[in-house]
């Protein structure tokens, strides 16, 4: 039979829809507006390690950050959208160079009211697609009762490496270490919040008021798997400005493209009310509640099948 | 030149001026850092390996192999000397890179040779060789207690079970990948 790779996937591509489908009703019964907005657009968030594919002159969206941002400055204060994203280069057991992402934003709210959302969210999936609320990934049974574990980056290197925080920046191993030793480790037993990024991480999330050499940024881990990232967002088109630079910078002495500015964003920035957002990747999400080991395994094709 | 993004398994690339080939990779990318690309690397010369992990960016050179056919012609203390069928030149080869094939090694076969940088590194017999047998107990019709196979020795030296029927200086077929007896050779 042809294609039986895709006639074996139709359980796992059944649960996808009906994840999907909780997303919707849980971010609508939560009074927020699905919202779509331009996959092709003339110039992305500048960030260090994230690359954009080229379309025609401009650039298929690496996030829907940036319009979204925009449309809360126009007055949106809650907003969701599930979104197909591509960033260049990315193929491995948990990347797709594209990805399906869902991005929500919520005015008036802090990276720590985010990390409450998270919960109900995934909470809600659990109950509608599996009427448990528990998930067994990969042999680890993980309990999704809230509260769910915070840990700081800071307290993880301690944790789980030799090395602290500070010193793994310092020599360039902050990204090796973290997949290599720390990942692996979160939430295997339950869902985990790692919290406080070091600034540099966060270009485009707010500093901690009283710390300012961390940024509100937070990742949840389930099961060892990175499945969402969000900020408490950065809303001074100042300072903005200068960390796209600061970006910018990075890629061209790294010898890769550099974005033209967003200039329409960092004018709309100034109208953005204090907010939390957050990008959550669906196919990681659908993995976890297919207890998929590749990311092949929920979806309908990979690139080499095209 | 290959850039870190071209990594995958299979590939050879050169590094400190040896051959390697990736036998295991993995691409890992916490999402807003560095990609990282997890190599097993095989050292195509000692076979030695190892793990090397690469970062966006890095750049190096595929390995500098060619693949051509040989003749054998002749050994030469430790060392085989084979022919070049296309253009005549000689290249020696030691008894340690020929490995088992130096078990099946026999005057005027044609092999593909693997060449790094020119020189050879590796030699492929053809999958199947014909080779004498040299030495073997003779059969005595009617016996059934000695089995179904006995050792015989090849022309090359090389020791392998063939059939009870087969005498000496007949020619028999050999799988070089599996070294075992494949028929008997009418002449």
């Amino acid at each position: 039979m042809k294609d039986d790779r895709q006639n074996a996937l139709q359980k796992h591509l059944q649960l996808r829809a009906r994840i999907v489908q909780a997303t919707r009703h849980f971010f609508i019964g939560n009074d927020y507006l699905e919202v779509e907005t331009p996959v092709r657009i003339p110039a992305p968030a500048p960030e260090a390690h994230i690359d954009a594919v080229a379309s025609g002159g401009w650039f298929l969206q690496t996030s829907p950050e940036l319009c979204m941002k925009r449309l809360l400055a126009a007055g949106f204060p809650r907003i969701f959208q599930i979104a197909k994203c591509f960033r260049q280069g990315e193929r491995g057991r948990l990347h797709l160079p594209e990805m399906t992402l869902l991005e929500w934003y919520r005015a008036d709210s802090s990276y720590l009211e985010m990390m409450n959302e998270c919960e109900a969210l995934i909470g809600q999936i659990a109950r509608q697609v599996s009427s448990k609320n528990m998930i067994s990934y990969q042999g680890s049974e993980i309990d999704l009762t809230p509260p769910w574990r915070r840990i700081s980056v800071a307290e993880a290197f301690e944790k789980f490496t030799p090395m602290s925080m500070d010193a793994a920046l310092e020599n360039d191993r902050f990204d090796e270490i973290m997949v290599e030793a720390i990942e692996p480790n979160l939430g295997q037993s339950q869902p985990i919040f790692l919290y406080d990024y070091p600034a540099s991480c966060g270009a485009l999330a707010r500093l901690k008021p009283q710390e300012s050499r961390y940024a509100e940024r937070f990742e949840l881990y389930i099961g060892g798997l990175e499945i969402c990232n969000a900020f408490s967002e950065l809303t001074d088109p100042v300072e903005q400005r200068t960390r796209f630079e600061r970006e910018q910078e990075r890629r061209r002495n790294a010898g890769r493209r550099v974005y033209p500015m967003p200039l329409k964003f960092l004018d709309a920035l100034q109208d953005m009310p204090e907010a939390a957002g957050n990008a959550l990747g669906i196919d990681r999400l659908v993995m976890l509640f297919t207890d998929a080991k590749q990311i092949d395994e929920v979806v309908a094709f990979t690139p080499e099948e095209l | 030149m290959l850039e870190s993004g071209d990594l995958k398994k299979g590939l050879k690339l050169e590094l400190e001026g040896e051959p390697y080939v990736i036998v295991q990779f993995e691409f890992v990318k916490p999402g807003k850092g560095q990609a990282l690309y997890k190599c097993k690397l095989k050292n195509m010369l000692t076979g030695a390996q190892f793990d090397r992990t690469f970062r966006s960016g890095e750049k190096f050179n595929p390995a500098n192999l060619e693949e051509v056919q040989m003749e054998y012609l002749y050994a030469d203390a430790d060392r085989f000397c084979f022919m070049n069928t296309s253009n005549y030149e000689q290249e020696f080869v030691t008894e340690e890179q020929l490995g088992e094939s130096k078990n099946f090694l026999k005057e005027n076969t044609v092999c593909n040779v693997l060449l790094f940088d020119g020189r050879p590194i590796e030699v492929t017999l053809p999958y199947f060789i014909d080779l004498k047998v040299v030495k073997t107990d003779p059969w005595v019709k009617g016996d059934t207690a000695s089995g179904d196979s006995k050792p015989a020795t090849l022309e090359t030296g090389y020791v392998l079970n063939v059939p009870p029927f087969i005498q000496e200086s007949e020619l028999i077929r050999i799988d070089t990948r599996t070294g075992q007896y494949v028929e008997r050779v009418k002449t």
